[in-house]
């Protein structure tokens, strides 16, 4: 087995892990963290936080100490810097469906683990909408973040 | 529907997420954004989206699997079955145009100081907001 799938495997044993720890995948705990006039939950802040700050300092090293992944040749890093009509309006439209479900992509991939209804749901309604986003688009290829 | 502030989980699950970027970004020189893993998933014939696939399965792998050895986490879709299929469509048509969700853009592109991640996450934030307190609270808040 190549050693890229194998990294790729474990890291994201650990991402779907802390997503089920952590809350993010649970639809009522998101809602609730959004809901501060009504049944406010916090815990999402210290989610963000822990994650933010490990990925920063991680990547503070990484970036500091190696000039190219253990695994492969080079860092592949997203080089869009338009801050543009397209990237403001998708992202209010991915809050408005956020904050209807209760599910955003990252929380809802390992939620597929341990409560595989309705997440499925959710999921496959999302795989329409981006396949439907591609069509309109017209591009092959995304620029992510 | 009684929430209840779980600061340990949260952090600790937190921490776990960031650990994963930083186990991607080390061995791959990948940034761990969701929208982008889904590739593995809707383009499979592509060489290139293997690790994406992988990754996948591994983040719905572990919580299986724990799930399976007796792990209880913490689930519940308050929402109705349309409600989860409407925001699903919607957020799958908004994080290809945004380029990136929480995981891209609010973990990964902040940390690396991307001035478009900070505005994505921002926006996505205060939407997020206003849809819920729309949602729960009506026009009058």
């Amino acid at each position: 087995m190549n050693r890229l799938l194998l990294s790729a495997l474990a890291a994201g044993m650990v991402f779907g892990t802390g997503i089920a720890i952590s809350g993010m995948g649970n639809p009522a705990k998101v809602l609730n963290f959004f809901d501060p006039f009504g049944t406010w939950d916090p815990s999402l802040a210290l989610v963000m936080a822990g994650a933010l700050i490990t990925t920063a300092l991680g990547y503070r090293i990484i970036f500091g100490r190696i000039s190219a992944p253990l695994f492969d040749g080079r860092f592949h890093l997203p080089t869009a810097s338009a801050i543009d009509v397209k990237l403001v309006a998708g992202s209010a439209l991915f809050g408005v469906g956020w904050g209807i479900s209760g599910f955003c992509p990252g929380g809802a991939i390992p939620a597929l683990g341990f409560a595989p209804w309705p997440t499925a749901l959710f999921l496959i309604a999302m795989g329409a909408g981006i396949l439907i986003a591609r069509r309109l688009l017209g591009f092959s290829r995304r620029q992510t973040a | 529907m009684t929430p209840e502030f779980t600061p340990l989980a949260a952090l600790s699950g937190g921490i776990l997420i960031g650990l994963a970027a930083v186990i991607l970004m080390a061995f791959n020189g990948r940034i761990a954004g969701m929208t982008a893993m889904l590739d593995g998933v809707l383009e499979p014939q592509n060489a290139d989206n293997r690790w994406r696939l992988a990754f996948l399965a591994g983040a719905v792998g572990a919580p299986l699997i724990a799930a399976q050895l007796g792990a209880e986490f913490s689930f519940a879709a308050p929402t109705t079955g349309a409600a989860l299929a409407v925001g699903g469509v919607i957020v799958g048509i908004g994080v290809t145009y945004g380029s990136g969700c929480t995981s891209g853009h609010g973990v990964c592109g902040l940390a690396r100081l991307s001035p478009r991640s900070f505005v994505a996450t921002a926006t996505f934030m205060v939407t997020t907001f206003a849809t819920v307190t729309l949602i729960r609270h009506g026009l009058g808040g």
